[in-house]
């Protein structure tokens, strides 16, 4: 059965994210690694499409991806292929554009099989660990951004809420 | 965008010592002491990780001058998780499209699958 994503920080420098997926290894593998497949899952920001998406798979071998909106915006990165060990893992470094990860990251994605299902770990390892909550503040998309706004306000709401309440 | 405040929640997050601090907390309020027993560690490490704690806003310290019980503060902690939550929707949103895609390539295998060993 497929599960919901699970986001944690599992060290000072990194982000894990945990998603199960109803189908075999190899499928899921499939996904990460041919560009017609990650054009369709590999979302950027609502109402932006993904005109580029190119992938040499072996090690050393480059990836580049980029996602455009109607304004003629476009946001882009890329990166390298470090280790291919098919179908159960990859690691690749990563690099948008517009470096707001503070340097590369190193992107480990390990896959594991039990009963027909398969759960992807995305290990995200940042170059320092202001890099790493620089980007988890900052948010990655224009709708993350707009979910953070609407959380200042909200956070703005229960301060003023919370006169010497000791729960 | 407050991205220092979150930073230092992050960073006051990131030890594990300080996660069971939060963890025991989130029970109900405690003195230094009481925080210390279940950890094998003494009452000054433990003030130094609950300092660490205190400066990102995440606990705060009672009235009662003789036990100075610490407490947690809730909305700083409201705002890690809400954020996290954001990036989680975000992840979210990208694998159900790939759980439709996965569907269609085992309905698309299971199609052609002529008798093939193993799996």
């Amino acid at each position: 059965m497929a599960q919901t994503t699970q986001v944690s920080t599992v060290s000072d420098t990194e982000v894990l994210i945990r998603r199960s997926f109803d189908a075999p290894r190899h499928l899921v593998f499939a996904c990460l690694k041919e560009p017609e497949y990650v054009r369709e899952w590999l979302l950027g920001p609502e109402g932006w499409t993904m005109p580029v998406c190119e992938i040499d798979f072996r090690v050393g071998g480059r990836y580049r991806y980029v996602w455009a909106n109607a304004d003629g915006r476009r946001m882009g990165m890329g990166g390298v292929y470090r280790e291919i060990v098919p179908p159960e893992r990859i690691v690749a470094s990563e690099l948008f554009d517009e470096d707001w990860t503070g340097g590369e990251t190193l992107n480990t994605s390990t896959l594991t099989e039990s009963r027909g299902v398969t759960t992807l770990a995305m290990r995200i390892a940042y170059a320092s660990k202001q890099a790493r909550d620089g980007a988890l503040a900052t948010g990655m998309t224009e709708g993350m951004e707009a979910g953070f706004k609407r959380l200042e306000t909200l956070l703005a709401t229960m301060a003023a809420a919370q006169p010497g309440d000791s729960r | 965008m407050d991205t220092d405040r979150l930073n230092a929640t992050f960073a006051a997050l990131a030890d594990p010592t300080r996660r069971a601090i939060i963890a025991r907390l989130a029970r109900g309020e405690a003195s230094v002491a009481e925080l210390a027993e279940p950890f094998d560690m003494s009452q000054p490490a433990i003030s130094r990780h609950l300092k660490v704690l205190e400066s990102a806003g995440l606990v705060s310290s009672g009235q009662d001058a003789q036990r100075r019980p610490r407490r947690l503060e809730a909305a700083p902690m409201a705002e890690i998780w809400e954020w996290l939550e954001t990036y989680r929707k975000f992840w979210e949103a990208r694998f159900s499209k790939m759980d439709h895609l996965l569907a269609r390539l085992k309905a698309g295998e299971s199609r052609k699958r002529k008798p093939r060993k193993g799996k």
